[in-house]
């Protein structure tokens, strides 16, 4: 395998650097890769200033209110970046979880009752206030889970709001969403996210349940409830009928009392293949409808006929966007033999002018890993990588802070298909750089996967890029271009990723019957 | 003159485009209503299933990949086949045969026709906030595990194959453990017309033996059952949480309802929906 540097050669001299925003005192390096290239430039830190009023402590919102949890339990809430706490969050017990239930179903006749377009018009109202709000969420969001402020500002929460825009116009064209058949309300669901995209998961939860006329029982992730406990005081501020929306925060065990309640008649789960597995079994003796959106090992293919820079910036953002915290990462890179070497050359290169650190720097590109034991998790992935024989490159420029969780990004050469870091989804800034031949031998390497979320392929040959297209076995496959999001756009995956689909027409299958 | 002796005929499995025994060596006795022997049948073991899936997996491809229109003209084939053997259909079933297997020939036309609206009716553009072009297309899952119901020998085990096979989707199926002859005479049917071999496997015998390998077996994307009891329903969703499979099983059907039986909502199931993006401005 050809590649010209390998960790360390290049960023051997920033030990000097200190602190996140202070990358004064990196050396230039001695390639001219032109203006763009790292290093070369200087930033000021360029922190946002808006500071959201956080509370020392939430309840959980319960038939219309915050309420304590019955047994007083409370667990703090971290900011990754720093290790501080935030907050404290109640922790909702089975009873608590059981009142939040009794609510959803006791507003379930009203809430489906109204006329389509009142309902729509609550969500409308939902999605104006989370605008209005957008900053406050986004400053909240990157405190509470450590994503760049960029992009829970750019993406994340304008998305979000978008989700309940496009949501509030179905309400009332149910009808025509799919034709022949009568759409009805499945009831009161059960929604159980993760803590990658804390908002928007919420809102891909929310929207379509409320504007088919369900009641909802929402669980954020227990190391990001913030956002979803600001959605809730929206929802009340709007005047969204009490019990319509229950937020239950808490761990593990919170899940699995929604997942074991018997006046629940669907459960949505957004997380880890393991955990939608016991969900699966879980529910098997019930009458509850499903819907699982799991992990990922997503492959990019770059084809020799690509537009190659194009096809760079969409690997770096297909694998380092939200730390590698993606179900749908490009966590796996097939490149065609002959420009492999060009390829990985580019990737060191632009992974020089990678910025990590302070995630509410409006320059940061990778900001904190969301969670000690997620940060744990990426190590033991990238010790088997280094163990299993393949290559770490991890050029980038920034040094890491001192308090935190911090991981470098990186990707691997010399990967074998058979080696962990191929396999597995580590749900890291890593990337697993293999190469191929032939189309059909990337289609099948690609294919050789349990997973099926999603996929990337790079070419400018028009008809090649639509046959590698359909003979992909993924819910999304982006060509030319890596992860993107609208809320008309489905969004689900193949075999272990999970069934269902949500956004889109497709998305409201999952919430009526 | 007396009477002439009928041969008493052993109906075979139907796996891959060929007619064995069941690998196991089994057979079973069918009685009609008035309990006289009519015929034996192979008592399939979980080697068949693997057999029958290891075929369904070989053949699956290629009817994905015959277009939308040539499944259609083979379903409709298939129709045409089995008008052919009208009677021999009808006299399998027993009491009320020929309703039944007119409502099973009008169900195959019925799901002829889908083969190439589907796409139009299900699938569509999405307007995304972008210079995209965003499309969403209907694929089959795969390989579907069709679990028969009792009720209704033939019109119940076609309600389920049709929807599955339109697609694209190759079945392993398990025919009704009380009467398997309709199926197996619908087999000899298939055998003939256009349909590829290894598209429509047909196994006779035992839910209690067969239904946990339909559910474990890792090679099967999807199930599709009707007709069986809570305990098997159970065992079928939690042996497939292993692999995910995607899993329908159906209430209480009448099968002769084709207001409920006939819609693109008994497609749904064993379609992934794949969402294609690409970059249209430059």
């Amino acid at each position: 395998m050809g590649m010209t540097t390998v960790s360390g050669t290049q960023n051997a001299g920033h030990a000097g650097s200190e602190g996140v925003n202070q990358n004064t005192t990196r050396p230039a390096r001695l390639d001219l890769r032109g203006a763009s290239g790292g290093g070369l430039f200087e930033y000021a830190p360029a922190p946002e200033s808006v500071r959201p009023d956080i509370a020392d402590s939430y309840g959980l919102f319960i038939d219309g209110a915050f309420v304590e949890p019955e047994n007083g339990a409370r667990f703090a809430s971290i900011n990754p970046a720093t290790e501080d706490t935030i907050s404290m969050v109640a922790q909702a017990s089975v009873s608590d979880v059981d009142r939040a239930v009794r609510a959803a179903r006791e507003a379930l006749p009203t809430w489906a009752g109204l006329s389509g377009k009142d309902r729509g018009k609550y969500l409308y109202r939902i999605a104006r206030r989370m605008q209005e709000r957008a900053r406050e969420l986004a400053v909240l969001e990157t405190l509470d889970g450590g994503k760049p402020i960029k992009e829970s500002r750019d993406i994340d929460v304008p998305l979000a709001c978008a989700h309940f825009f496009y949501h509030a116009g179905w309400a009332d064209k149910l009808k025509f969403a799919l034709p022949g058949r009568e759409p009805r309300p499945v009831g009161v669901c059960g929604q159980i996210i993760p803590w990658n995209f804390p908002l928007l998961m919420l809102a891909w939860k929310i929207a379509p349940a409320l504007a088919c006329g369900n009641t909802v029982v929402l669980k954020p992730a227990e190391t990001t409830s913030l956002t979803a406990l600001r959605f809730a005081e929206i929802c009340a501020e709007i005047g969204l009928p009490k019990g319509v929306v229950n937020i239950v925060t808490g761990a593990g065990e919170t899940g699995k009392a929604i997942v074991e309640h018997s006046d629940i008649n669907k459960i949505a789960f957004t997380g880890s293949t393991q955990v939608g597995k016991m969900i699966a079994k879980s529910v098997a003796a019930t009458d509850k409808k499903l819907t699982l959106e799991l992990g990922g090992k997503s492959a990019n293919i770059i084809f020799e006929d690509a537009s190659l820079d194009q096809a760079i910036e969409g690997i770096i953002e297909g694998i380092y966007f939200n730390q590698g915290h993606v179900c749908c990462a490009g966590s796996r890179l097939f490149v065609q033999e002959s420009i492999l070497d060009t390829v990985i050359d580019k990737l060191n290169d632009r992974m020089g002018s990678l910025r990590v650190g302070d995630p509410m720097d409006k320059n940061t590109d990778v900001g904190a890993i969301n969670s000690k034991e997620q940060l744990a998790t990426i190590k033991k992935y990238l010790a088997l990588g280094d163990e299993e024989g393949a290559v770490r490159h991890d050029a980038c420029g920034s040094a890491l802070p001192e308090k935190g969780y911090w991981c470098k990004p990186c990707f691997y050469s010399g990967v074998q298909p058979s080696h962990t870091i191929a396999r597995e989804e580590i749900f890291g800034p890593v990337l697993a750089v293999m190469s191929f031949r032939t189309p059909d031998e990337a289609i099948s390497r690609a294919n050789n996967s349990p997973y099926g979320l999603a996929a990337g392929v790079w070419t400018d040959k028009g008809s090649k890029i639509f046959d590698v297209a359909r003979r992909l076995d993924a819910g999304v496959v982006w060509l030319n271009t890596y992860n993107k999001f609208d809320p008309t756009s489905p969004f689900g995956g193949y075999k272990e990723s999970g069934f269902g689909r949500e956004g889109g027409r497709h998305g409201l299958m999952a919430y009526c019957q | 003159m007396s009477e002439r002796l009928p041969i008493i005929k052993t109906y075979k499995l139907a796996i891959g485009g060929k007619f064995p025994r069941t690998e196991s060596g089994r057979s079973t006795s069918i009685h009609d209503a008035s309990q006289n022997l009519v015929a034996h049948v192979c008592r399939a073991s979980r080697k068949d299933v693997r057999d029958a899936v290891d075929a369904s997996h070989k053949a699956q491809p290629g009817w994905a990949n015959a277009t939308a229109f040539l499944r259609s003209q083979v379903l409709y084939r298939l129709a045409e086949m089995m008008e052919g053997k009208r009677d021999e259909l009808a006299n399998a079933i027993g009491e009320n045969g020929q309703r039944e297997v007119d409502a099973s020939i009008d169900r195959v036309v019925h799901y002829a026709g889908w083969c190439d609206k589907y796409a139009q009716v299900m699938g569509g553009s999405n307007p995304v906030a972008g210079p995209y072009h965003d499309f969403t297309v209907p694929f089959p899952v795969g390989v579907v595990g069709v679990i028969a119901p009792d009720d209704a020998p033939l019109l119940g085990l076609v309600s389920l194959i049709a929807p599955v096979i339109a697609m694209g989707n190759a079945c392993v199926t398990l025919a009704s453990e009380t009467n398997p002859v309709p199926a197996l005479v619908l087999a000899e049917a298939i055998a003939p017309s256009d349909l590829p071999g290894g598209i429509v496997n047909t196994l006779s015998g035992f839910r209690e033996e067969l239904v946990e390998h339909f559910s474990t077996h890792r090679e099967i994307d999807a199930i599709h059952a009707a007709g069986v009891s809570d305990e098997h329903r159970t065992l079928l969703r939690t042996g497939s949480a292993d692999n995910l499979k995607r899993v329908h099983v159906h209430g209480e059907v009448d099968f002769f309802d084709e207001e409920a039986c006939e819609s693109s909502a008994w497609i749904d199931p064993f379609v992934e929906f794949k969402t294609i993006w690409h970059p249209s401005a430059v």
